[in-house]
């Protein structure tokens, strides 16, 4: 077989996705696929696609398991629209991805699973590689399956086995046609089997097979290289927003000497951040998996009254559940994280699809006057920053702080710069020292309105909390009319206060013009690429995407004077926006909202821009 | 008996009094409560367990009971109604320094808040449940709660409820609970005697207080714990002694195959010998069991620690865990941590 000259195209940044049967191995190989490009300078971003079952039936459309990954030689903002390479593993998977694939896009298919009747459980009336629908596209068909049991043949390995390691076969294909080191992934293998070690041998084989196939075979006209991207000296690592999230509250915690807890109750998708904590107990972490949402968070508070970073970690229904007990914070004026991985809703809703329709939840539902801190991480590697700040802001102003992320931020992975921990900021709870003559439960900082956190077990510091309204400063249970409007006043100046403490709202262009771009949280990789975009087209567009919600940075009025539009862009049907037209009411709001369980796509928002643009 | 106290809380070091947990607020249950009495016996025993009085910790939930933390001069959270469970397991694990007390009701812990209930008891989280029966709500004045008589006419139940009410001591047993007193309100030294065996108990003690409510279920008691009955249908157990009761304290307890049954002492052939002897330290709850589902009128209703088996504590465990994952990992703080695992220099 005669090795084939290619040619060399050089492309800034690619999106591939692998897609299969949910048991085809397909998370395995797009982990490892972004590690060696991730050793070899790219930055990236990853998204895992999975279906909400665990084993759908295989060969169907509900059983289709994805993973798509976009690496580039500069900074990596989303996990890309559409695809340039797909790796479709069976025909279901083709049938259901082939709308994200570009046009002219690479597609891998293994022939071997295109048998009449899977054929006919995607829903295909005729073979797809056969009937000429694919033409536009540079098709490469790869009898896998076939060629993986040949390439073990000689090592004497079951079938079933072999069949098993096809994914290695068509990641071999794929380091072939990028050009990468298959020796990158041999020290992968040696760690992922150790248990296993006769798995190494056979995936280093079959990883080698598919090279050497792709080698072969016409079908690749030319390999891609995708050069190295400048990004700031230091060390990095790859990070989960989940992960990420999970560290941030550990790395609070040790900066704050305040131990961590953290009660939560199993929901996709923030059951990770549970999982990744319930790992470090070396760290004193204390992780208990309660019995429900409420227990989860009823825990916490009680372990926060004690004096732990007390957190909870949920999704949208989980919160809904915990509102009462929110409030029971909010009314003890205790230091408490809750973490809202936003999906789909209404209620049970799209469990692992991603959405911003959390927002009015988190900012209004409770009973009474309820006001909590409310910030949003806007990318998975920043997910480790704002749940630091979410701890910080809520130990040190002595009131419950809601961190919003996503699916989409929690699943997906991005590089992520580690950061020193001498580093991070100083976090300084108010603690009340042993034997205070000046103590009471509710005496305030004037500056601050912060009550002192006084720790059970300390000296001369035994007080009374809980739901009933307080009298102000001694704490004790008061129906006065006049002292519940005076800590119904508190309690929201308090909140309000903690504007004075967190950074002023960026912007990105100039600092005024025609047209804003407001996003807020998960969706800052795609808006800040579509306006990147028109920038570029020298169109009068800047970008502000906010982190503080509740509060707004105290800038956010000054900002939006200096434009004539706004244009809010979520993912819901407007639930920033129209918080924005009440605390800020004399500017001019346009919406572009969008409730699908998917994220924005580059190209609707640049659409969506240059209509307003055009407008005038 | 000081001697069996756990030594995770640390002691006073000062003979403590009533006078040092009686707190400055006014006590707002109705003149007559059985809460009273309740009252009395904690502020009695505190002193007498022997902790430092910061160390103590009072949770409740919503209810009658759950104002319990106000009334008592120790550190205390007053939570959300069913919770207390919950958060007390939060507060123990957090600081397993600190005495943990509930204090909460029939409607608290058996209805809004059963799952909590089964779910400390079942992991054994070393805090001390005073369970408040009064078969009624009463904040809310006078619904039927889940230990409500069948047919009881309430404000909810015109014709009588139709429901099945708990045995408290059967559930406790039936989530595997490892301590469970039954004690009537009128008896301030058998309280403190219970509580102070549930403060030397390690794991989640359960004290069912038969507690009157004067306003709303008065007398619901009164068919076991009423002067004129009390001592044909009340049996108080003591440890390592035989189960008797009645008036000349000549009745027992007599096991007949599988099932218990009452003799007296000289009558068909029934001698002490015969009588069952309390073993409360028994891992298995099978007596346990079928003492704590006794009730007239064909039995008497048990009384005093019917159960109080050795287990490990959730709490001992989580700690354990804690200091085998510091012994063995790697990671010691979290420099390690996000320095763990493939990273790689960009220069």
């Amino acid at each position: 077989m005669a090795k084939q000259k290619r040619n060399v195209v050089e492309e800034e940044s690619v999106v591939v996705k692998f897609v299969g049967d949910s048991g085809d191995g397909m998370q395995l190989i797009g982990d490892m696929f972004s590690e060696v490009a991730a050793l070899s300078g790219n930055d990236l971003a990853t998204f895992p696609d999975f279906p909400a079952e665990i084993r759908a039936p295989q060969n169907t459309i509900a059983g289709v398991s994805g993973f798509q990954m976009h690496m580039g030689s500069s900074k990596i903002y989303t996990t890309g629209d559409l695809v340039d390479v797909l790796v479709a593993m069976n025909p279901a998977s083709l049938k259901s991805n082939l709308k994200w694939a570009k046009k002219g896009a690479t597609i891998l298919t293994d022939t071997d699973a295109f048998d009449d009747k899977a054929i006919e459980k995607a829903g295909y009336k005729q073979d797809p590689l056969k009937d000429h629908s694919l033409d536009s596209f540079n098709l490469i068909k790869a009898p896998m399956t076939t060629l993986t049991k040949e390439s073990l043949k000689d090592m004497g390995i079951d079938n079933k086995i072999a069949e098993r390691s096809k994914n290695m076969f068509a990641l071999g294909i794929l380091y072939y046609i990028f050009n990468r080191d298959l020796k990158s992934s041999f020290g992968y293998f040696e760690k992922r089997f150790k248990k296993k070690p006769e798995l190494i041998g056979i995936n280093k084989v079959v990883l080698q097979a598919g090279y050497n196939y792709a080698d072969t075979i016409e079908a690749i006209e030319s390999v891609i290289h995708v050069s190295p991207a400048k990004m700031k000296k230091g060390r990095y690592r790859n990070i989960t927003g989940n992960t990420g999230t999970a560290w941030g509250l550990l790395a609070a915690s040790e900066k704050s000497g305040r131990p961590l807890f953290l009660g939560s109750y199993p929901i996709t998708p923030a059951t990770e951040i549970l999982m990744e904590l319930s790992k470090h107990k070396s760290l004193g972490a204390k992780v208990f998996q309660a019995e429900d949402e409420i227990a989860g968070i009823c825990s916490a508070i009680g372990a926060s009254y004690t004096g732990s970073l007390a957190c909870t970690s949920t999704s949208g229904p989980g919160l809904s559940l915990k509102s009462e007990a929110i409030g029971l914070a909010v009314m003890t004026e205790l230091p408490l994280v809750i973490v809202d991985v936003q999906r789909g809703g209404p209620s049970t809703g799209l469990p692992t699809k991603s959405e911003q329709s959390d927002l009015y939840q988190a900012l209004f539902g409770r009973n009474g006057e309820c006001p909590v801190i409310v910030i949003a991480a806007s990318t998975s590697e920043n997910c480790f920053y704002y749940a630091y700040e979410a701890a910080k802001l809520s130990m040190e102003h002595m009131t419950p702080c809601i961190l919003l992320t996503d699916g989409y931020l929690g699943f997906g992975s991005a590089l992520f710069k580690i950061p020193k921990m001498a580093d991070m900021p100083a976090i300084n709870p108010p603690i009340a020292e042993a034997n205070d003559p000046d103590f009471k439960p509710y005496r305030r900082d004037p500056k601050t309105l912060v009550r002192k956190w006084a720790i059970p077990g300390t000296e001369g510091l035994r007080h009374r909390i809980g739901g009933l309204e307080k009298e102000d400063i001694s704490g004790t249970i008061s129906t006065d009319p006049l002292n519940h409007q005076k800590m119904v006043d508190y309690r929201n100046a308090k909140v309000e206060k903690v504007a004075d403490f967190i950074p002023k709202q960026e912007i990105d262009g100039n600092p005024s013009g025609e047209l804003l771009i407001v996003s807020w949280g998960g969706t800052y990789g795609a808006v800040h690429s579509a306006v990147k975009e028109i920038q570029q087209e020298g169109k009068k567009v800047s970008h502000a995407h906010f982190h503080y919600i509740m509060p707004l940075p105290k800038n956010t009025g000054d900002i939006f004077s200096g434009f004539k539009r706004i244009l809010v862009c979520e993912l819901n049907s407007g639930q920033f926006v129209n918080y924005l037209r009440m605390k800020h009411p004399k500017h001019d709001y346009y919406q572009f909202n969008k409730v699908q369980g998917l994220p924005f796509m580059i190209n609707e928002l640049t659409e969506k821009f240059n209509q307003l643009l055009e407008e005038k | 008996m000081d001697d069996f106290i756990n030594m995770t809380v640390e002691r006073s070091s000062v003979q403590l009094t009533k006078t040092d947990f009686e707190s400055d607020q006014m006590v707002k249950w109705c003149p007559g409560c059985g809460a009273h009495a309740i009252l009395t016996a904690v502020e009695r025993v505190f002193p007498k367990i022997g902790y430092r009085k910061e160390n103590f910790c009072m949770v409740s939930g919503i209810g009658c009971s759950s104002r319990f933390p106000y009334y008592v001069n120790t550190y205390g959270i007053h939570g959300i109604h069913g919770r207390a469970a919950a958060i007390g397991t939060g507060v123990k694990i957090a600081n397993p320094k600190l005495s943990t007390w509930i204090a909460t009701g029939d409607g608290d812990s058996l209805a809004i808040g059963g799952n909590h209930f089964i779910h400390i008891i079942r992991r054994n989280v070393d805090v001390n449940i005073l369970l408040f029966n009064n078969q009624i709500y009463g904040l809310t004045k006078g619904q039927y709660s889940p230990t409500t008589p069948m047919g009881k006419v309430t404000k909810t139940s015109p014709q009588g409820t139709i429901e099945h009410p708990f045995n408290i001591g059967e559930l406790v047993m039936g989530a595997q609970g490892t301590f469970f007193a039954r004690v009537p309100d009128n008896n301030i030294n058998l309280m403190t005697e219970c509580m102070f065996e549930a403060a030397k108990h390690d794991g989640t003690s359960i004290i069912e207080i038969m507690q009157n409510c004067i306003i709303f279920a008065d007398k619901a008691h009164a068919d076991v714990t009423g002067k004129e009955v009390k001592d044909e249908n009340m049996l108080v157990l003591k440890n390592g002694e035989p189960m008797l009761f009645g008036k000349e304290m000549k009745k027992g307890l007599r096991l007949n195959g599988t099932r218990l049954e009452v003799v007296e002492i000289g009558k068909k052939g029934a001698t002490i010998e015969n009588i069952l002897v309390h073993d409360q330290y028994d891992q298995d709850p099978g007596i346990h069991n079928m003492l704590a589902k006794l009730a007239p009128p064909h039995f008497p209703m048990v009384f005093g620690v019917i159960r109080s088996a050795m287990f490990p504590t959730y709490d001992d465990l989580v700690q354990e865990q804690i200091k085998y994952a510091k012994d063995n990992s790697k990671i010691k703080c979290v420099d390690d941590l996000l320095n763990s695992g493939d990273t790689w220099e960009i220069r």
